[in-house]
């Protein structure tokens, strides 16, 4: 009977969480549509005020290392959680063979 | 690997593969590359001098000490930029606000925008060695 009742409990609950993302994705905006909000000021701004911002030439460096300075930095960070995360893996593989 | 061209050649073009990748960094914000392909190169110099050459003679060019000085710094020197819009009272990582960021198109504009790329640079060629070195040991 507690099988049945666990059962019925995961299907409520997998209902349930399907009707919230059939929902949500119901009240996304149009595909494409030129309406949308991801289409607003942002970009016309940074197109037409980059080289006077931040006196770049090369846009595409004026939004990684200025508009989005904090982006980058997580970004090399980053590398080095990767880096470390290599050397604890393998070094520390190596060390512990060397032991045996 | 003996084969002797490769060898050759190889020597011949790291010199020029190093420059190019240095070039790239430090006119990341003038022309198109930038501070993480510029890095690449550097790194892929390297890694392309090691496996004609193997992994010892590779590692004289860049040595474990250097690498370790390099993995720590780049991220801290970027954040040592940032915090300079913070000593003049603006917020982390203001460029324009707090440097004068000088005519477009020259080596020295853009304010902290090429100090920055620099750290990056560094940063990203040194991830690439130490990640080839390591591996590459692991698989000895």
């Amino acid at each position: 009977m507690g099988k049945y009742l666990r059962l019925a409990f995961i299907l409520i609950l997998a209902l349930l969480t399907g009707y919230g993302v059939l929902v949500t994705v119901a009240e996304l905006p149009p595909y494409g549509a030129d309406t949308n909000l991801t289409y607003n000021q942002v970009s016309e701004r940074y197109i037409n005020g980059a080289l006077e911002d931040t006196g770049v030439p090369n846009m595409v460096t004026a939004i990684v290392l200025d508009y989005r300075a904090y982006d980058t930095m997580f970004e090399t960070i980053v590398l080095f959680t990767a880096v470390i995360a290599v050397l604890i893996t393998l070094k520390g593989a190596q060390e512990e063979g060397d032991r045996k | 690997m003996k084969d002797f061209v490769l060898r050759r050649v190889v020597a011949l073009l790291l010199p020029f593969i190093q420059m190019f990748g240095i070039y790239v960094i430090m006119h990341g914000h003038t022309s198109p590359g930038g501070a993480f392909a510029g890095g690449m190169v550097v790194g892929l110099g390297v890694i392309g001098f090691s496996t004609v050459f193997g992994i010892e003679q590779g590692k004289t060019k860049m040595p474990e000490h250097v690498t370790t000085i390099t993995e720590s710094y780049g991220t801290l020197w970027y954040i040592l930029m940032g915090l300079v819009g913070i000593f003049k009272g603006l917020p982390f990582l203001a460029n324009k606000l707090a440097v004068d960021v000088g005519v477009p198109g020259e080596l020295t504009s853009g304010g902290l925008i090429g100090l920055i790329g620099v750290g990056v640079g560094i940063r990203v060629a040194s991830t690439m060695v130490t990640l080839f070195f390591t591996m590459m040991e692991e698989e000895a």
